[in-house]
Order: C-alpha cells, then sequence, then structure tokens
C-alpha cells in the first residue's frame, strides 16, 4: 500500500539511498557453555518441575505414558520416535491424523496430546517444537493435557546452542515454538492460573 | 597532603543550609586539604536546565566554567549538582567547541564530596565521632549518574559509635526532583510518603545523605507527618566530633 | 499543567486501592525481575543490554535496509508485507481482505501496535466481529477501557469487577473465583478460535533473516491465533525488525526476565509464512503489516530515534515511582510510563500532553533497567527542552520565561544574588496562598531560614 511512501520517509530521516548497502551488524553474540550431558538432563528436569510441569527420565517411555493417560483419550502425533517407542500402540492412543479439519476436533475433544520434541533447552526447561508433517501445531495447543517425548541426546544448553544448530529455522518449518512449562496468566489481580488457552499440564519424558 | 580544594557549596547550601559547607570545609581540611571558597559562584544551573530552559542554563554553566576554571580541584556537597556539571554541561556547548573544551577539562576536577574523599584524597577515616542509629538516603542523580553508593557508607562505618541501618526498599527516588516537586506537588508528595514509611521503618533516628535537596524534601515531609526523625548531611556527620 | 493529566493523576492518587494494587502488582514484577538480572542468575547481563543496545542501533541506524530483506524473505516463504503509513491503511487492508474471503469473525492476540490505531474499533465500525483473546485484553475489550500497563493490561481490577463484568456482558450467573473466571473466559474464546476466519496478532520482533515473526507469550491465545484461522495478520511497528534470528539469543533472554522475571515466556513462537507443503495444520495465508504511524518521525534526530529501541517489556513502569504512583490511566496515550513519557511527544507533537516530559523528578531508575539502554532521562530532558521551545513560540508561559531570564541573571550576578538572599532571610518565607511555596507547603514542611548564608559564615572564619 504505502511501500514507496514509508520507505522513502525513512531513507530520508537516515540519509540513505535507496538500495545503499549497510555496513555488517555486530556479530551475533552466541556463547555455548560446557554441560554434560548428565547434568543437562538433570537440569531439564529441574526446571521443568520448578514450573509446576512433570519431568521424568526414563528408558521405558511407554510405561510411563501408559500410566499417565489411564482412563483418558489421547491423541499422538505422527512424529516416528513415538511409535517405536511402541507409544501410538497404547490403547485410548489416536495417532497418523493427517486431515487438518480432523485433527482440529479430536484436539479439541481429546484429554492429552501427545508429542516429540525436536529439542530441549537445558537452562530453561524449554521444548523447542518445529511444524513438520509429523508434527502438527494443534497437538501441544488445544487438548488441556501435553506430553512430550524427547530423546536425551536432543537436549542443548540453551537458547545459544539452539540458534547456532538452527541459525535459520524458516529454512526447515512454518512455524518454530518454544514451550517452557504451562500456560499461566497472572492477569487478574496477579493471581496465578494455569492452562488458560494451552495446556494446563505439561509432561516433559526425557527417553534416556 | 596540602592537596588544594575549591569549594563549591552550590546556591542551595549556600542560602539555606550553611552550616553543610562549613562541615564540609571542615572534614576537607582534616583530610590534609587547603580549601578555598571561589566568591563569584553562586548556582549550576540545573534549575533552569530541567525546566528546559537550555539558553539561561547555558549561562549560568559558563559563568560557573569563569569562577572555577582555575581551581585544581572542585568539592561539592550534592549529587545532583555535580552530574550537572560533568555530564550535562558538555551538552549545553556542543555549538560551541571552544567552550565545550574547557567544559571537558574542567568535568575531569569536579567531585562530589564522598567520591573526593574515598577516590581523591584516599581518606575513609576522618576521626569523626556521632553516637547515633541513622539510614542512608542514596539521591538518584548521585546514585545513577555518578556511582555514588560505596563511598559515603565507607565513611560512615569509620564514624565512631553510628550505627547504619539499611531502608527496604532501597535506591527509591524521595519525590523532590528540583521544580517537579512543586509542579507535581501531590505526586511529590505521595513519593516523599512512601519515603518516610521506608525510614520510620528502619528505627534510625536521623537519614543522612550526601544531596541536600533530597533531605530538604525527606525533613519537610518528616515534620509534616509529626515525627521527630532528624536529618544530617553526610558532611555533618563526618564533623562530628 | 492541562488539567486532564492533573485530574487523572490526582484521581489515581487518592484511590487508596488503587494505590494499593498498583504498587504491589509492579513491585511484584520489579522484585522478580531482580532476581534474575542479578550477578548470580545472569552474569552476562550488562553484556546482553550492551549488545541488544548494539543490534537496535545498527538495525535502526539501517531500518530500510533491514525491512527490505525482511519483505524478500517473507515473500520467498509464501508470505505478503504490506506497509501501512497510518491506522486507516491497516483497516483498510484487512477489512478488503476480509471481503475477498467473506471473513466475519477475528481473533487478535496482544498488540500495543493496534490499540495505537484502534484497530478493534475500525473493524468493528465496519462489522466485523473482532475478539481480544489474551485474557487481561479481553476483560478490557468487554468493559470498554485501555490497558492499564503493557504486561499486566488489567493491573487495576479486581476479581469482583472482573465478576460484575461478565456477569453484564457474559449474561453468566455471577463468579468471583479468578479460576473459575479464568475458565470461563477460555471456554468463551476457544470456541471463538475455532470458529475465527482471520487471527491478527502482533509481533515482539520481526527476523530480517528469516522472514519470520516471533511473538512471545504466557497463555497460549497467540499459538491460536496465529494457527487456528486459515488466514494470519502479523501487525508491527517498522521498528521491530532485527537482523539475524542468531540474535534472538540475545533478546529472549532479555525480555521475559525484564518484563516479569521469567527465564523465558511459556511461548516463544518464531513463524513465517502460511504452513509449508506437508504441514498438518497452520494458516493458508500469512500477512505481515509494518505500520509507520509516526515513527519515521522519531527517526531523524539522532539521540531520540534510540526511543525506537523499545521491546516493550515494561520493566521501566514497575521501577518508575511515578508510574508507581499514578499508574496507566493518568497517561494520555496507549504506551505509559516512562516509555509512554518519551513515545507520545514524539507521536503526538509536545503539545499534546505539554505535562508528561516534565511528570517525572529525573530519578533515572528507568534508563538503569531498560534491557536496551534506552537513556530515557535524556530524552525527557530533550522533551522538556522542546515544551518550551514550542511554548515561546506560541506565547504561552510568558511568566515562567521571564522567571528564569531572571534567575539566569542572578547567578551570573553573584553580589545580586547575595543581597537577593539577604533580604529574602529577613523577610522571612513569604507565605502567599498561590505560587511554588504554597504548593511546596501542601505536602510538606519548610525549613527554617538560617540566620546568615554560607559566605556570611565563611568571611568570618
Amino acid at each position: 500500500m504505502s511501500r514507496d511512501n514509508v520507505l522513502h520517509k525513512i531513507r530520508t530521516a537516515l540519509g540513505r539511498g535507496a538500495g545503499q548497502a549497510a555496513p555488517d551488524p555486530p556479530a551475533a553474540r552466541i556463547r555455548i557453555p560446557l554441560v554434560s550431558m548428565d547434568a543437562r538432563v538433570a537440569s531439564m528436569l529441574e526446571r521443568v518441575r520448578a514450573l509446576a510441569g512433570e519431568a521424568v527420565a526414563t528408558d521405558d517411555a511407554r510405561a510411563f505414558v501408559a500410566e499417565a493417560i489411564a482412563g483418558k483419550t489421547a491423541l499422538a502425533s505422527n512424529a516416528p520416535l513415538l511409535a517405536e517407542c511402541g507409544i501410538t500402540s497404547l490403547p485410548g492412543v489416536r495417532s497418523g491424523i493427517t486431515d487438518r479439519e480432523e485433527l482440529r476436533e479430536l484436539c479439541a475433544a481429546v484429554d492429552v496430546g501427545i508429542t516429540s520434541a525436536d529439542y530441549a533447552l537445558a537452562d530453561t526447561g524449554t521444548l523447542v517444537m518445529l511444524a513438520s508433517p509429523q508434527e502438527a501445531r494443534m497437538i501441544s495447543l488445544l487438548p488441556p493435557a501435553h506430553i512430550a517425548v524427547v530423546p536425551r541426546e536432543r537436549i542443548l544448553t540453551g537458547l545459544d546452542e539452539l540458534f547456532s544448530l538452527l541459525p535459520n529455522p524458516a529454512e526447515s518449518t512454518s512455524s518454530m515454538v518454544l514451550i517452557t512449562g504451562p500456560s499461566r496468566t497472572a492477569d487478574i489481580e496477579q493471581i496465578l492460573v494455569r492452562g488458560v488457552h494451552g495446556p494446563g499440564l505439561l509432561s516433559v519424558v526425557v527417553v534416556v | 597532603m596540602g592537596r588544594r580544594v575549591s569549594l563549591f557549596v552550590t546556591c542551595m547550601v549556600d542560602q539555606l543550609f550553611p552550616q553543610v559547607g562549613m562541615a564540609m570545609a571542615d572534614v576537607l581540611e582534616r583530610a590534609g586539604c587547603q580549601v578555598d571558597f571561589p566568591e563569584d559562584q553562586t548556582c549550576c544551573g540545573q534549575p533552569a536546565f530541567n525546566s528546559g530552559y537550555r539558553n539561561e542554563a547555558r549561562t549560568v554553566a559558563r559563568h560557573f566554567l569563569n569562577t572555577f576554571e582555575a581551581s585544581e580541584a572542585v568539592v561539592v556537597p550534592s549529587g545532583s549538582c555535580t552530574a550537572m556539571i560533568v555530564h550535562h554541561f558538555a551538552e549545553l556547548f556542543h555549538k560551541e567547541p571552544e567552550t565545550l573544551a574547557r567544559v571537558h577539562a574542567l568535568e575531569k576536577r569536579v567531585w562530589e564530596f564522598s567520591t573526593f574523599l574515598t577516590q581523591v584524597a584516599g581518606v575513609e577515616d576522618v576521626g569523626a565521632c556521632l553516637e547515633r542509629v541513622v539510614t542512608f538516603h542514596d539521591g538518584c542523580h548521585g546514585l545513577r549518574e555518578l556511582g555514588v553508593k560505596d563511598a559515603p557508607r565507607r565513611l560512615l562505618a569509620h564514624v565512631r559509635g553510628l550505627e547504619l541501618r539499611e531502608m527496604t526498599p532501597a535506591e527509591e527516588c524521595c519525590g523532590f526532583g528540583g521544580t517537579f516537586a512543586v509542579k507535581f506537588s501531590e505526586l511529590s508528595g505521595a513519593m516523599a510518603r512512601t519515603k518516610i514509611d521506608a525510614i520510620q521503618r528502619t528505627g534510625a533516628s536521623t537519614v543522612v545523605s550526601a544531596d541536600p535537596s533530597c533531605l530538604m524534601q525527606i525533613q519537610g515531609a518528616l515534620t509534616r507527618a509529626g515525627s521527630d526523625i532528624g536529618t544530617l548531611h553526610l558532611a555533618e556527620v563526618l564533623a562530628s566530633r | 499543567m492541562s488539567t486532564e493529566f492533573a485530574q487523572k493523576s490526582h484521581e489515581a492518587l487518592v484511590d487508596a486501592k488503587l494505590q494499593l494494587a498498583i504498587y504491589t502488582a509492579t513491585g511484584r514484577l520489579k522484585e522478580k525481575r531482580s532476581d534474575v538480572v542479578s550477578d548470580s542468575a545472569l552474569p552476562d547481563y550488562q553484556e546482553l543490554r550492551t549488545q541488544a543496545n548494539a543490534i537496535k542501533k545498527h538495525t535502526i541506524d539501517n531500518l530500510d535496509h533491514y525491512l527490505e530483506e525482511f519483505e524478500r524473505n517473507v515473500e520467498g516463504h509464501g508470505g505478503k508485507v504490506v506497509y501501512c503509513k497510518d491506522g486507516t491503511e491497516v483497516s483498510d487492508f484487512v477489512l478488503s481482505l476480509a471481503k475477498e474471503r467473506a471473513a466475519h469473525l477475528i481473533v487478535k492476540s496482544k498488540s500495543m501496535t493496534t490499540e495505537e490505531v484502534d484497530l478493534n474499533e475500525r473493524l468493528e465500525h465496519h462489522g466485523m466481529e473482532s475478539v481480544e483473546t489474551d485474557l487481561g485484553e479481553y476483560i478490557l475489550q468487554l468493559a470498554h477501557q485501555r490497558p492499564y500497563h503493557i504486561v499486566a493490561p488489567a493491573l487495576h481490577m479486581t476479581r469482583y469487577q472482573v465478576a460484575d463484568l461478565f456477569e453484564r456482558e457474559l449474561h453468566v450467573p455471577r463468579e468471583t473465583a479468578i479460576e473459575k473466571q479464568t475458565a470461563l473466559a477460555r471456554a468463551v474464546l476457544r470456541q471463538k478460535f475455532l470458529a475465527a476466519d482471520v487471527g491478527i496478532s502482533g509481533a515482539n520482533f520481526l527476523v530480517a533473516d528469516s522472514g519470520a515473526v516471533v511473538i512471545v507469550e504466557n497463555e497460549g491465545n497467540a499459538r491460536l491465533t496465529t494457527s487456528a484461522p486459515k488466514i494470519h495478520i502479523a501487525v508491527a511497528g517498522i521498528e521491530k525488525v532485527i537482523p539475524r534470528a542468531q540474535d534472538l539469543a540475545t533478546f529472549l533472554k532479555l525480555l521475559a526476565r525484564s518484563a516479569t522475571g521469567q527465564l523465558l515466556s511459556v511461548y516463544t513462537s518464531f513463524l513465517s509464512g502460511p504452513r509449508r507443503a506437508g504441514e498438518i495444520d497452520g494458516p493458508d495465508e500469512f500477512y505481515v503489516v509494518l505500520l509507520d504511524n509516526g515513527r519515521t518521525r522519531l527517526l531523524p534526530d539522532k539521540n531520540k530515534r534510540q526511543s525506537l529501541y523499545c521491546i516493550r517489556c515494561g520493566a521501566c513502569l514497575n521501577t518508575c515511582p511515578v508510574y508507581r504512583k499514578i499508574g496507566g490511566h493518568s497517561f494520555p496515550w496507549v504506551y505509559s510510563g516512562p516509555i509512554g513519557a518519551i513515545l507520545t511527544p514524539q507521536f503526538m507533537g509536545v503539545q499534546h500532553e505539554p505535562a508528561l516530559p516534565f511528570a517525572s523528578s529525573l530519578c533515572g531508575a528507568c534508563g538503569e533497567v531498560c534491557p536496551v539502554k534506552i537513556d530515557i532521562p535524556k530524552i525527557l530532558l530533550e522533551l522538556r527542552s522542546d515544551v518550551k521551545k514550542s511554548d515561546a513560540r506560541e506565547g504561552r508561559n510568558r511568566l515562567e520565561k521571564l522567571g528564569f531570564r531572571a534567575f539566569a541573571w542572578l547567578m551570573t550576578h553573584p553580589r545580586m544574588f547575595e543581597m537577593a538572599g539577604r533580604i529574602g532571610r529577613s523577610m522571612g518565607w513569604p507565605t502567599s496562598t498561590k505560587g511554588p511555596l504554597a504548593a511546596w507547603l501542601s505536602e510538606r514542611d519548610l525549613p527554617p531560614l538560617p540566620a546568615h548564608s554560607f559566605r556570611e559564615l565563611w568571611s568570618r572564619r
């Protein structure tokens, strides 16, 4: 609409010409600390729990999830990891949905959404999820509970390491979401309430 | 030592709190300085500058330059006035390169009182003695523009008989802010009352500060509230024997 | 001082309940921030601020370059960038797109930029239903009020006021339990999310090298707004752009810590374009509206330009002793607190609310906590000078100007200064019921006048 108008005003104000190159920006600040895998796992569990999420490190993700969803309905993403762990074959778990409308209806109806995570960030207890044919956005968003299964090797030290590995997430996905704890608000009288729009219950299963 | 030091007492101390200037002179002499008082001094121009009247501030700043240029060191019993001189004078003269050069040369020789004692004179114990429970109020300009935080406390730590209690919350504005205090008097008063609440909670009998304008605001609010807590400038405490 | 600012701030100052609410809420946020940026919690804090400031400075100084790079990358991922010079163009764009797509229901996540241009009002005037989905903003929309605080919009309201509001507007039985109020809003808004044709969001950052929009939130409403409807429109000020995704490692560490004392907000979304081939959900269409609305007016002055570095964390509000007493609604525009005090005169002109740059004791706490190191006090001082220059041009406040001329004269004539002091001391404080002394005396006592000035004592020494 007003592209030329706005850009022209900017250039005039800055004393720059159209197409004028810009000097290089200050170097990006990326500092990756050296943290052992064991320490990362421990930090991840501690941080998630500090945010009132549930967190476990286990070699039997299936057993944990089975107990967590007992008596409940669940929808799992199409991540190969979930099938490998035997989660998609659990009773009460649906998966393999690829239609957007069907997915949304199910997400709005089930008790639990089960997903994998591409990465985790140990220093903040964060899950990193990239949208893909295997991972839809809604599964970690609409149901009131979210269980995320992540292999321990995927636990990074923090944001610096993430953006060092993925300097341009837009190349692979339309949506990368960093999830740090259950949904919350303190908008009314600064009193904390969980599960406002996103899931109020979050469980992180680190597969060791 | 025999360091030569000129006093810039500030217009407020000159006219309203002369005992602060006298105390500062005493303490500096005790610290081995040779003290003089350039008689042409008046004001740093901050009231005009803060009110948006830069031309008028510039006029007053020029007078300050002329008065103090020959001094080896200038010591000021006020964080806000010192900050005006060492940070804001330069903003007034960016169109006058020659004057600006003179400002930059003088800036390096102008010191807030507690900073001068600890950093330049290298003195922390001035032989003072005062049996009192006090709390210290950090004037905002001194604190945030000049980094005045430790220096007064180190000096107070050597005052025999003195007990210092910190207030909570700390580092909050007393609400003076120059003409702010009268332009927004209700707001300024509300800020002062929050400050004196914190003061009263310490149980101290005296508030000490390195800024006379803060002391005027705080004492005014204390008296109005019927409190018998008093105020003393840091110089007055350090001059006590 | 304009009567509106005086009136509103007075109302806030005499409202004891409001005073307690503002002070407590901001105090909590202030303390939480302090805990997570301490030397032990974040040893790199000062370095990160310096880096953030340097990146913002570089970007703003070369803004056109980065906007064009951003635009290219958005389009490369199948999205579209729309430049709008003002609010009318924003609503024209949204309305024409809505018409083409036969859209009626819009869900909105929090965006101060859209509040700036009253987007909801414009859309509703043209028959669209545009629903705020952030809990605080939803409450305010129902109450027809403006946000009280950048990060805690409904800070000034109690659960009882919310109960009354929901009862009246949603026709439900009165409910004062906060958890139940939240659950009710969740249920109502969920229906909206799932039925909406268009989702309008703001953006915390626009990433030039990725063509991505970054949105930071705690509730999940922004994720739903940007993922459920088939069309996503992100509205952002032109100043939100940063050069690289890697710069987020700096900015994200500062934003949540400065705003709420969290290490990271619950959800950080990095969105670039409509859903890709194979992705199961996400919007089919993706637009980024780049809004000027006067930002280009802040660019020419190299010093004031830094006002555009703001990442809207609200730390300056939480630490400002003035904001903590007069609250958000005393401010005339959508932005309040110290950042509001410098943005408003620059966007609206200094005479819009000439009191604003003066309503500060210049304590400097704001500049100290600003994650991008905006020198707010310095800009306030410049704006004060701008107000006085404008006053002089318009012939306002002549008496005050005369007063300061007299001040400058007196302070450059030391003997006259001495004499004036001597006369004043002998007369005692004037007890006039008007003027600066009356204003002083309305709140506190005056010190007793000394018998002699310092220079008199010194000459006798």
